[in-house]
């Protein structure tokens, strides 16, 4: 059983357990799966600044923060007691082209040439994770959600503005890791 | 206390905080502290499938955006279905939740910032091949840098707050 569960999971299975959660917040207690808000929720509770969007009883949308405090402790479950050995198994076109850029070593899900302390006070380090971070935030919630807030729960709830957002994260995506990650990467 | 000064800009375009969105959260129960022990619970279970199921990997993202694995469609287009499935038969027989309250479904509205704001989001997701749940399951698997990403996703939605009745909706 631990050797199975060391093994990553085909989509088969994983995608259907992550479309599980949807009816599991929604019978659970009425709630609907977006994980962006919780940065929302952040500002609110920490700094919101007379700002009107950051004024509203961020307690009433506790459990959200502990739906993501969640996600750190089934993560770190994983690492603790079943997680992959084998270095991640990437198709060799994206090894080969990889190689290019230095990046040789597909040991963990990150490639950590790219993603420590160290390369964050590099260029390269600043603009893929501080830069990549900022618009992680400041895309969703100008979206007003995320993969799992439009992708999964809002198309499951056949949303047209979820798909509308889906289209737009995928053609940013494209673009991005098409068009200008190539010429970053080189740096 | 000082006067809020009303802004041109207040319609929501963020469906996201149920307290501010919904008709009938007045009916709703209360959440206790022990009741919140359950989204920790299924939170773990979501954690783990992302963890497990590779979607949190810079790598998988890479190849989804160049199209060179099916992988990640295959997660979330069969998680969508069973999504679509499980709400459809919510819906149909009238499913209650353990407390016995109507499951409500908020309704989005169209704004504009579902495009420009996705496009933001999809190259940050490109950049730092991750959304905010796989944000989180970075740092639970142990890479600690990813708290500076998380930040920074932090500051990015201040900062959307911030500017929010400039932006165009």
């Amino acid at each position: 059983m631990i050797e199975f569960l060391k093994q990553p999971w085909a989509w088969y299975i994983a995608g259907p357990l992550i479309g599980l959660t949807v009816p599991g917040l929604l019978i659970s207690g009425n709630k609907s799966l977006g994980i962006s808000s919780s940065l929302r929720h952040v500002c609110a509770a920490c700094l919101p600044a007379k700002i009107p969007f950051f004024n509203y009883d961020w307690k009433k949308e506790a459990w959200n923060l502990f739906f993501v405090a969640g996600i750190v402790l089934g993560a770190a479950i994983v690492a603790l007691f079943f997680s992959n050995p084998a270095p991640v198994d990437i198709t060799p076109k994206l090894v080969a082209e990889l190689n290019q850029y230095g990046i040789t070593e597909q040991q963990s899900l990150l490639p950590e040439q790219l993603f420590n302390w160290q390369q964050l006070l590099t260029a390269k380090g600043f603009f893929f994770m501080v830069f990549g971070g900022f618009l992680v935030g400041f895309g969703t919630r100008y979206a007003g959600g995320c993969t799992s807030g439009h992708a999964i729960m809002g198309l499951s709830s056949l949303q047209l503005p979820s798909l509308i957002a889906t289209i737009s994260f995928m053609a940013g995506g494209f673009i991005m890791a098409n068009l200008i990650l190539p010429f970053i990467l080189k740096l | 206390m000082q006067t809020q000064i009303i802004k041109p800009f207040q319609a929501n375009t963020d469906f996201e905080v149920l307290s501010l969105d919904s008709a009938d959260t007045a009916q709703r129960k209360k959440e206790t502290w022990l009741s919140y022990v359950k989204y920790l619970v299924l939170g773990s279970f979501f954690g783990i499938i992302l963890v497990k199921s590779e979607v949190i990997s810079w790598y998988r993202i890479q190849e989804m955006f160049r199209l060179q694995s099916f992988h990640m469609f295959g997660v979330m287009g069969s998680a969508v279905v069973t999504g679509i499935i499980s709400v459809w038969l919510i819906k149909r027989f009238n499913i209650k939740t353990i407390n016995g309250e109507k499951i409500a479904l908020q309704a989005k509205k169209f704004n504009k910032g579902q495009i420009y704001g996705g496009l933001i989001f999809g190259f940050g997701w490109a950049i730092t091949g991750a959304c905010p749940g796989p944000l989180f399951a970075q740092i639970g698997s142990g890479f600690s840098v990813v708290i500076v990403t998380l930040f920074s996703a932090i500051a990015g939605t201040w900062v959307y707050g911030y500017s929010r009745e400039k932006l165009p909706h």
